[in-house]
């Protein structure tokens, strides 16, 4: 057996303190709940919520070519936004595989910041550093930065934060605290991460929970990105899946060359062979990442849904059947259980 | 609300952290209070039917949680007399109550000398201390 040291972020003590039940993930030691998942995931679709996202990796870009380069490399159009301004995007490979997912931040017209999933914060720094080009300096901040996303409808207010459009940033202040506010979130909800130095972290988390965020941990972010359909890095978007077939062309500018571009064009023109769908268990049961899916398709993410009180998941399907209403039969565990599959999102809180 | 950590006297423990309540040539059984809480609020109980035998430390159903699956295992040898539809309705009621309402299957004793066999609470919770 092979032993690793699990890394901390500087939020440890607080939710060992809190009760939360830790657990190894992309080689951290993070919460997965404090009181318990079902209960964390309704606090964010009805109040607030706080997760401690300090794992996730923080890549800075900076120079005269920043630009330049990260539009060879990123598959978004990095020139649809401004200084202040988001988007998610792609870091694509040859074969227009994935290799993560992630937000660039404008911090000006020099200078990006890139939050990338904690699973590929190394493989993102040695893929844009080996690429590195001149007029453009690539470094990992990530261990100088704590990162606590509040998300909810509630969230901005409980913060005192005036409202702003989603995929915005600015540089604020929270009880003294100097951070920056990014309306962003893997949730579905409004709210927003926040960004500070690590130092400031326990602070800050004192603040956001005293204001009436409630504690949520990994189970909870799992559960309500998965009702909202947002894909995760490692098991429905891989090095080895494409962006047309997982549903993200929207992220594509395929009108720009980058990595990958000429393959993901072809399998756009000649549509692609498998879609990531999402899909509504009608028998009781809950899909699990693996099951294959009848027909030739496998479940990539799969859950019991805390809102709709049923199993749901995304998996791959043949494009031929990959149409909304279609049913499709999962083995679970040798026992076939029928789904239906539903237009994403699988939950949308205009409807709840 | 999840119930407080107990494991009564008077029932019967296999060492996967399940229970059972016998009562002459049947028994009912349940998984205790440690079981629940490490899987944390269940969300779905796949029960046996009624009419089908089980056999004493095999799998006879499974329960989840939001994160995980676990088998539940028999700790005696029996039929299938009665699945508690109360807790395929509401798995939840595993958590709420692991000894009363949240039991899972009533059986027929194939083998009542497995009774024996069984551990007692104060030996369950030595079991308990060593997770």
């Amino acid at each position: 057996m092979q032993m690793q040291t699990l890394l901390r972020t500087p939020l440890y003590d607080r939710h060992v303190a809190a009760g939360a039940r830790m657990v190894p993930f992309a080689g951290w030691e993070m919460p997965v709940q404090y009181e318990g998942v079902i209960q964390e995931h309704r606090a964010v679709r009805g109040g607030a919520g706080v997760f401690d996202v300090s794992h996730m990796g923080e890549l800075e870009v900076e120079g005269p070519g920043a630009a330049t380069f990260l539009q060879e490399l990123l598959s978004n159009d990095l020139d649809r936004i401004e200084p202040g301004g988001a988007q998610y995007t792609l870091l694509t490979n040859e074969r227009g595989g994935i290799v993560d997912d992630l937000i660039a931040y404008k911090l000006s017209p020099h200078r990006f910041l890139l939050i990338v999933n904690a699973s590929n914060r190394e493989a993102d720094y040695r893929w844009l550093k080996e690429r590195e080009s001149r007029g453009s300096e690539v470094s990992d901040r990530s261990d100088e930065y704590a990162l606590l996303a509040v998300q909810g409808p509630r969230a901005i207010a409980r913060l005192g934060l005036e409202p702003a459009a989603p995929f915005t940033f600015a540089m604020g202040e929270i009880d003294g605290v100097e951070l920056m506010v990014n309306r962003t979130g893997y949730t579905g909800e409004d709210g927003c991460e926040l960004l500070c130095m690590a130092e400031d972290a326990g602070t800050l988390w004192d603040t956001v929970v005293a204001r009436g965020a409630v504690p949520c941990g990994l189970g909870a972010r799992d559960t309500l990105r998965l009702e909202v359909c947002y894909p995760l890095h490692g098991n429905d978007i891989t090095q080895e899946t494409d962006a047309i077939s997982a549903g993200l062309g929207w992220v594509c500018a395929l009108g720009k060359d980058f990595t990958g571009a000429e393959e993901l064009r072809r399998i756009k023109e000649a549509g692609p062979a498998r879609k990531l769908v999402a899909f509504v268990m009608t028998d009781k049961a809950i899909p699990r990442h693996g099951m294959p899916i009848e027909g030739g398709g496998e479940v990539t993410s799969g859950t019991h849904s805390p809102m709709l009180d049923v199993g749901i998941g995304l998996g791959y399907v043949r494009a031929a059947d990959a149409a909304p209403g279609t049913g499709i039969t999962i083995d679970v565990r040798g026992n076939p259980r029928r789904a239906r599959i539903v237009s994403k999102p699988i939950y949308n809180r205009e409807e709840h | 609300m999840a119930a407080a950590e107990s494991y009564p006297e008077g029932l019967k423990y296999h060492r996967e952290h399940d229970w059972a309540k016998v009562d002459g040539d049947e028994a009912i059984l349940g998984i205790t209070w440690f079981a629940q809480d490490a899987l944390g609020e269940l969300v779905h109980y796949e029960a046996p039917e009624p009419g089908t035998t089980v056999s004493a430390g095999s799998s006879y159903g499974e329960v989840e949680s939001v994160k995980a699956v676990s088998d539940v295992i028999a700790p005696l040898s029996g039929e299938v007399l009665e699945v508690n539809a109360k807790v395929v309705a509401a798995p939840e009621t595993v958590n709420d109550d692991p000894y009363g309402d949240g039991w899972l299957v009533r059986i027929r004793l194939s083998e009542p000398s497995e009774v024996a066999g069984l551990l007692d609470a104060a030996a369950y919770i030595e079991v308990v201390a060593e997770q």
